[in-house]
């Protein structure tokens, strides 16, 4: 399906002004609002997937390239703080993000 | 980490129907709530929302964060178009104008549009006995609008609109029932949840698709933002709601009550007040009174544990 | 095939929307709207209508749950007045934004307070901007009529856009009349069925009503607008080929006598036929006189009124509502801004009638056609009158 856009004429507005791309928030990278990124160390964790439940984004993943361990989305990853928190063997520690 | 196997976190669906994107503030455990909740209910789920935090973080044109039928009409109705898609959909799979399928039908709302604005139309849906699932996403006040005061906001707790000051102690009136509310229509299936325990959340989603008729979760749903709370707390102090009897978590089945998380012996009530700054202004008595009337209210839900109602 | 029958409007709507098949009906009670919804509830529950009866707990939630039904793709009708309509007033505009061709039937009743359950339109004059197509019955056959045809015209995927058919409460609602009434297979020849232009479907899921931030709204409201105004072609058309199937013809605007006309009064609703009464005789008088009847009030029908008064140098307009503090007459206000412009407008003399329940004799029409010679004669136009008021 196309691409509905921010800034439509009035004639390119979808009937009823309803969104017809299923999931297109994933367009806004809302990774930007973000202070601090969580940093797993691999050699304390033991893939449980808590930090990957408690996600509010929904941006913990477990990574196709590091086998079963998970890593966020850097590009929605808000920086609650919450995975590290939650984390049971504390191997998640939050790093500063320089401006 | 408490009351969760660890190993089991990789058990939960994965078909995340609620995307990242979505513009909820950091740390927000409601959104959290939503994302969980829809993760079970699936695909076949239609969703009614009330206009409030969820509707505004979600649904901006032309973005949504929903990958399943949404609709959104007004603040206090969520519960009636929620009740109106599902006896549209009845009909129409009735009179063989669409294939019959289990579709779960969804009205959300958050405490104001269902303990104060919609509470009207809510009753009206329970009571008809649409096959439904009905879901409060509590925040304890009006946060799309500022933090003001709504019946759902604690005792004591300094919102906009019942600010603590020299005379007050903030929010003066304890805080509405609904979840007993919603049990008066004698549904079959009212619950209280808490993203902070997922298992027991999903659980309860599952039994409540599952009934035939009504159904009424009442989902804990932290807001850093409103309440003052460090983000990465969100969880902890869902948990700690739970350890200190302000938010008990319990199921009505078919009028049986039980206990979800048994909690012989509370925890101090300023494990859970402290990290808040709406309730940081509170002195001990105040917090005494409280945790005397969380006590009470506690012992009473275990009275009526296993008796049917 | 169609039947003689004596019935009431409001059990003739009733009649005709279970001839619709529609899916929902969900609806609260109020007087005078009540027998409609009780008639419909009775063919639910004699399986003579197959839809769901939704007995709501407001008019809000009727609207609302109404919303529900028309967003997944049932065919939903429902039917109000006066204070349950203005319940209804915030979720109108989003019914319409929505494009959801719900329709509904307004018993027309004044608004509270006092409270009266008594007919005029200060119910459906506070909606007017709600962006719903609207048009107004005068008898039950038209009632009828006008709910068969309002299923077509929302449906149209040119407009999907909810329908409000205006029946006065009592003077229609609770009144036996003489009407033919159509059979489902005459009924369902001319509304075929409905293929929404969008819904919730799972398959295919999308989200209705999101968050029109400042970038947005501006062009949503262009669009209704260019929407319900744009329906005038489709409502024409549709009325003709209701002419055709049913051999009753309906016009935008109606007139009665006009075209040699002195001076014209133009009325809405069943009044008109009371007015049409005091024509014949005013005419049996050797006075020339005319009625221009409303039938279409939103979208509304500039040319076909320009048309319908041509070059009468004096008009009245007999308006069922107070617009307090403003222009006095609600309908008044509209037809002079529709003349502002023009080359050619007569004096425009505003009656305010039938508050409440008033009655509108035959002698007070007499009088709004003295005072239209009087303005005629003189030049001079009266401040807006209100017919009937004990001075």
């Amino acid at each position: 399906m196309a691409t509905q856009s921010a800034k439509p004429k009035w004639t390119e507005l979808a009937v009823g002004t309803a969104i017809t791309v299923p999931g297109s928030a994933r367009q806004n990278r809302t990774g930007d609002w973000r202070s601090s990124r969580p940093i797993w160390n691999h050699e304390e964790c033991i893939r449980c997937g808590v930090c990957v439940i408690f996600c509010p984004e929904g941006c913990i993943h477990f990574d196709q390239d590091q086998p079963g361990y998970p890593s966020a989305d850097l590009e929605y990853c808000k920086g609650c703080g919450i995975c590290a928190h939650e984390c049971p063997t504390a191997c998640i520690t939050t790093q500063e993000e320089e401006e | 980490m408490e009351g969760m196997n660890v190993f089991a976190a990789r058990l939960f669906p994965k078909d995340n129907r609620f995307v990242s994107g979505h513009r909820a503030c950091q740390g927000c455990a409601e959104v959290l709530a939503v994302r969980l909740i829809h993760q079970i209910l699936g695909r076949n789920t239609m969703v009614a929302s009330a206009t409030g935090c969820m509707e505004i973080i979600s649904s901006s044109y032309p973005d949504t964060a929903w990958s399943i039928p949404w609709i959104h009409v007004a603040f206090e109705n969520a519960a009636a178009v929620a009740s109106g898609i599902e006896a549209g959909l009845q009909i129409l799979m009735k009179k063989g104008r669409m294939p019959k399928r289990k579709i779960n039908v969804v009205g959300m709302a958050g405490d104001g549009g269902t303990a104060d604005i919609g509470i009207q139309a809510l009753s009206g849906a329970l009571e008809r006995g649409h096959d439904m699932i009905y879901i409060c996403y509590d925040n304890e006040a009006y946060m799309n609008t500022g933090v003001q005061r709504s019946s759902s906001t604690p005792y004591g707790a300094s919102t906009t609109t019942s600010p603590a000051g020299k005379i007050s102690i903030g929010q003066q009136t304890w805080k509405k029932n609904v979840t007993m509310i919603a049990a008066a229509h004698n549904i079959p299936y009212v619950a209280t949840a808490s993203p902070s325990y997922p298992f027991d959340l999903a659980e309860k989603v599952r039994k409540a698709a599952k009934v035939k008729g009504p159904a009424y979760l009442h989902v804990y749903s932290a807001c850093p933002t409103g309440w003052r709370l460090d983000p990465k707390l969100a969880i902890t102090i869902g948990r700690l709601a739970v350890q200190t009897g302000a938010f008990p978590l319990y199921e009505i089945e078919n009028g049986k009550l039980k206990i979800s998380v048994k909690t012989p012996k509370l925890r101090p009530l300023q494990d859970y007040t402290k990290p808040q700054g709406r309730f940081r202004h509170l002195d001990d008595a105040t917090i005494a009174e409280i945790e005397k009337r969380l006590f009470e209210e506690y012992q009473k839900l275990e009275r009526r544990e296993g008796l049917i109602f | 095939m169609e039947q003689r029958l004596g019935l009431e409007a409001s059990i003739a709507i009733a009649e005709v929307v279970c001839r619709c098949d529609v899916d929902i009906v969900a609806a609260y009670p109020i007087t005078p709207q009540t027998h409609v919804v009780e008639h419909l509830s009775e063919l639910v529950a004699d399986g003579e209508l197959d839809a769901a009866f939704v007995p709501v707990e407001s008019e809000h939630s009727a609207m609302s749950v109404c919303c529900g039904t028309a967003a997944v793709g049932a065919r939903t009708f429902t039917s109000t007045a006066a204070q349950g309509l203005a319940l209804m007033h915030e979720i109108l505009f989003i019914a319409s934004a929505l494009r959801l061709p719900i329709v509904m039937a307004v018993a027309n009743r004044s608004l509270s307070g006092p409270i009266s359950i008594w007919n005029d339109h200060s119910d459906v004059m506070t909606e007017r901007d709600v962006g719903w197509v609207q048009i107004f019955a005068e008898n039950a056959q038209e009632a009828a009529d006008l709910t068969i045809w309002s299923f077509r015209l929302a449906e149209d995927r040119r407009v999907s856009l909810p329908v409000m058919v205006n029946f006065d409460g009592f003077i229609l609602t609770h009144t036996i009349e003489p009407m033919l009434m159509p059979d489902k297979e005459m009924v369902q020849a001319f509304l075929p069925p409905w293929e929404p232009l969008l819904k919730l479907d799972v398959d295919e899921p999308i989200s209705m009503g999101p968050v029109g931030i400042p970038d947005i709204y501006t062009e949503t409201k262009q669009v209704q607008q260019h929407l319900l105004t744009q329906a005038y072609g489709p409502i024409v058309e549709t009325l003709n080929e209701f002419a055709q199937h049913f051999k009753r013809t309906y016009k935008p605007i109606e007139t009665y006598r006009s075209d040699d006309a002195e001076v014209l009064l133009c009325t809405m609703g069943a009044l008109s036929e009371t007015a049409m009464e005091v024509v014949d005789r005013r005419r049996k008088q050797g006075q020339k006189v005319g009625l221009v009847r409303i039938r279409l009030w939103r979208p509304f029908p500039f040319e076909d009124l320009y048309r319908a008064v041509g070059n009468v140098p004096v008009l009245g307009v007999m308006d069922r509502a107070i617009s307090f503090g403003g222009p006095v007459g609600p309908v008044a206000s509209e037809i002079k801004a529709a003349f502002y412009h023009r080359e050619q407008r007569p004096k425009i003399v505003e009656f305010i009638a039938g508050l409440g329940g008033r009655d509108v004799p035959l002698s007070d029409f007499g009088r709004m056609f003295d005072s239209l010679y009087t303005t005629g004669e003189t030049g001079k136009i009266p401040a807006p009158t209100i017919i009937g008021l004990r001075e």
